[in-house]
């Protein structure tokens, strides 16, 4: 496969959020500001890229029939090292996302690329499947924090530029899935003229 | 509902005509509560309404025209109907801006975007009014008192709802002594009829409503059985409460009269879109709303429930047709 | 290298070494961040600490200790300089807020008069009760200087001296509640001295 193509592939065309709608539960959770959008975009980014490596590495020692256990101890323990990192050097972040990290092994777009990629594919393209659906997946949880900031708040990444207060219920949990939607129909429409 | 309606599988294609009619008698029978609001708002009411409709019917036919690539189809009144429901749950000190952005997540999200009248799951105007809500909770909260044409529009003196006064003071004093507290200044019964109270536009006065409500029945645009049985099960539910225990509980009869219950009973629950089609299933999503409406209204955080009430039995509308079908034209009606 | 058959001994050894593999890692890394993450929860509430009494120059959280009132365990950081006590920081709580805990540091001079309050921890609605937070608006100021003797801890509509913020009522009386709790709390150590 075109190496190239397995990279951009997460971004639109197989986008996890826009097109194969997996993890929404981050997604919907913790976009409330551009800033915990793209942390916790590139904490997934992290955890993708390296199971898929450790996975693609080790596919032929694991027997078929404890994949999915295996899979799963490897994700697990690299949320918790990215949970660990982020409390000691990164305290402010880890407040705001701190419920959500270790909901990174549960989301499914993880456990999805180790089974469906990672375990059919060598080393190389299961790093950038990974890397590319990790940006991916960033790209759209930054898109949907900065569109919820924006309206919610009035400001981006923490800056303000309109005052007074803003429509909160994009900062409210109804806010994400109407916000969501209507980024679906936007993304969904521009690269359906693409194509 | 007349019989052209209960037949078809709600709207589809039901001829221009019947849905101008039926829309247009919704407006006439709005008529006496829309009067009752400008005599104690004076020109905020006049003023918040225009906006309202107006915005209402312009994002309609905007929608339809450059989005949906639709033959605009505003002349068939239910744009107005909104507009006129969404200003008459709003306060009226609201800025301009606020209404203008309500009317447009009513028809843009509430309405459009699940491709427009009779495809959309919940009441657009409530949509437009729970957004608004949840946004803007100060503004959406703050009450002028009605003082008629001299209700000022910016910096009206504002004041509790007897609901949101009723809210912050259960458990804590008895019922009897809110009612008296002459601080609290609740009003009775009587004023409650005649609409003298802090409230939103059209939910201040409770026979302009039952006009309305007479109106629809005679007319036979509805039937009897969403609100009756919406206001029954809400008298009910607060009658046990209150036998129950007096002291911390409101009576049935200042819960029908306060809040939104009457506007929402006759005029927003009761639209065709979005409740179901056999009578079986009326009574039961008006069941689900007065027991969800008091839930909310005695033991939630918030002092009024009828909106979320509706939008939540809305959400059951499609349920409850599958499994309560209206029976199909030629059938036998079993249950008359 | 063949994929491995899915017999007994095979997935015992895989999942014995993954695990084994994993949970080494983890410890590591656990050993390596776990001064970090100490200093970096130490450093949170000190900067609550300092923000809330006065300049001092001995180190409260060695100096903590703890007393239970009405059956709730608060947690006390007395501050001095140069051996005179110059106020104290008491850790409280309040589970009446509209969405979980609230976590409150309350600053008191040794009168008893408020100095300042910093939250460290809630779940209120954005927008609304996170108002009590300093950086999102100045509501909490209200409490600085204020002797709790005189300023009765309850919003307005509560026959308090505290001005509830806008259609928060429910956070504010929360946050009264847990200040009014480390007062309590405060008095009765004082009173025992």
């Amino acid at each position: 496969m075109n190496q190239l193509k397995n990279f951009t592939k997460g971004f639109i065309k197989e986008n996890p959020v826009f097109a194969l709608f997996l993890g929404l539960c981050p997604t919907l959770g913790v976009t409330t500001t551009a800033i915990n959008g793209m942390g916790m975009g590139l904490a997934t980014t992290f955890v993708l890229l390296m199971s898929n490596v450790v996975v693609s590495l080790i596919k032929n020692f694991i027997p078929d029939k404890v994949r999915i256990p295996s899979f799963i101890v490897i994700i697990a323990s690299f949320v918790t090292i990215v949970e660990l990192i982020m409390q000691a050097y990164l305290p402010a972040l880890f407040e705001a996302l701190g419920l959500f990290i270790p909901l990174i092994v549960v989301n499914c777009i993880v456990l999805g690329r180790a089974e469906a990629f990672a375990s059919k594919n060598t080393l190389l393209s299961s790093a950038i499947d990974g890397l590319g659906m990790g940006l991916g997946f960033t790209f759209a949880l930054t898109l949907l924090g900065s569109v919820r900031e924006i309206l919610g708040s009035g400001s981006i990444f923490g800056l303000k530029f309109i005052g007074g207060e803003g429509i909160l219920i994009f900062i409210l949990s109804p806010g994400a899935f109407i916000a969501l939607g209507y980024l679906i129909v936007i993304v969904n429409k521009l690269s359906k003229k693409g194509a | 509902m007349n019989n052209l309606l209960t037949v078809s599988p709600s709207p589809h294609e039901y001829g221009k005509e019947t849905t101008k009619k039926l829309m247009y008698g919704v407006v006439i029978a709005l008529a006496p509560a829309l009067l009752a609001t400008i005599w104690f708002f004076g020109w905020a009411a006049i003023l918040i309404t225009s906006v309202s409709v107006v915005s209402c019917v312009i994002f309609e036919s905007l929608i339809q025209k450059f989005i949906l690539r639709k033959k605009p189809s505003v002349s068939d009144g239910s744009a107005v109907v909104t507009g006129l429901l969404l200003a008459f749950c709003l306060p009226t000190n609201l800025p301009i801006g606020l209404i203008i952005l309500g009317a447009l997540v009513a028809i843009g999200v509430g309405k459009m975007t699940f491709g427009g009248l009779g495809n959309n799951p919940f009441n657009p105007a409530l949509v437009g009014r729970v957004f608004l809500f949840l946004s803007f909770p100060v503004q959406m909260t703050t009450w002028p008192v009605p003082k008629g044409f001299k209700t000022s529009f910016t910096d009206a003196i504002t004041g509790a709802t007897p609901l949101s006064i009723l809210n912050e003071n259960y458990d804590k004093i008895p019922v009897q002594n809110i009612m008296t507290d002459t601080e609290l200044a609740m009003p009775g019964y009587q004023q409650l009829f005649w609409g003298n109270m802090g409230g939103s536009l059209g939910e201040i006065a409770a026979f302009a409503l039952l006009i309305g409500l007479a109106y629809l029945l005679i007319r036979k645009i509805i039937t009897w059985h969403i609100p009756v049985s919406i206001l029954l099960t809400v008298i009910l539910f607060t009658g046990i409460l209150w036998l129950a225990n007096n002291e911390s509980n409101a009576d049935p009869l200042y819960h029908l009269m306060t809040g939104g219950l009457l506007l929402g009973a006759i005029f927003m629950a009761t639209d065709y879109v979005t409740s179901p089609m056999s009578k079986k299933g009326m009574i039961i999503y008006g069941v689900g709303i007065g027991i969800i409406t008091v839930l909310i209204r005695r033991f939630g955080a918030y002092p009024e429930g009828v909106q979320f009430a509706i939008l939540i039995m809305n959400a059951f509308t499609p349920l409850i047709n599958i499994y309560l079908k209206p029976s199909r034209f030629g059938e036998e009606v079993k249950n008359v | 290298m063949s994929k491995k058959e899915s017999n007994l001994k095979n997935m015992f050894i895989a999942l014995l070494v993954i695990t084994f593999i994993a949970s080494a890692s983890l410890g590591g890394i656990y050993e390596l961040t776990k001064e970090p993450i100490a200093a970096a929860k130490l450093e949170k509430k000190n900067s609550a600490i300092r923000q809330v009494i006065p300049e001092f120059d001995n180190s409260p959280t060695d100096d903590i200790y703890k007393k239970a009132v009405n059956g709730d365990t608060l947690y006390f950081y007395p501050g001095t300089k140069g051996g005179e006590p110059v106020g104290t920081a008491v850790e409280t709580f309040s589970n009446l807020g509209f969405s979980g805990e609230i976590k409150i540091m309350v600053g008191f001079l040794p009168d008893g008069t408020i100095n300042d309050v910093a939250v460290l921890e809630h779940a209120e609605t954005p927008g609304l009760g996170d108002k009590m937070e300093r950086k999102k608006s100045d509501w909490s100021l209200q409490f600085q200087g204020k002797n709790p003797e005189s300023f009765r801890l309850s919003v307005k509509k509560d026959g308090g001296d505290v001005d509830a913020i806008t259609a928060s009522t429910i956070s504010s009386r929360a946050f009264c509640d847990a200040v009014e709790r480390a007062y309590e709390a405060f008095r009765s150590i004082n009173q025992n001295k």
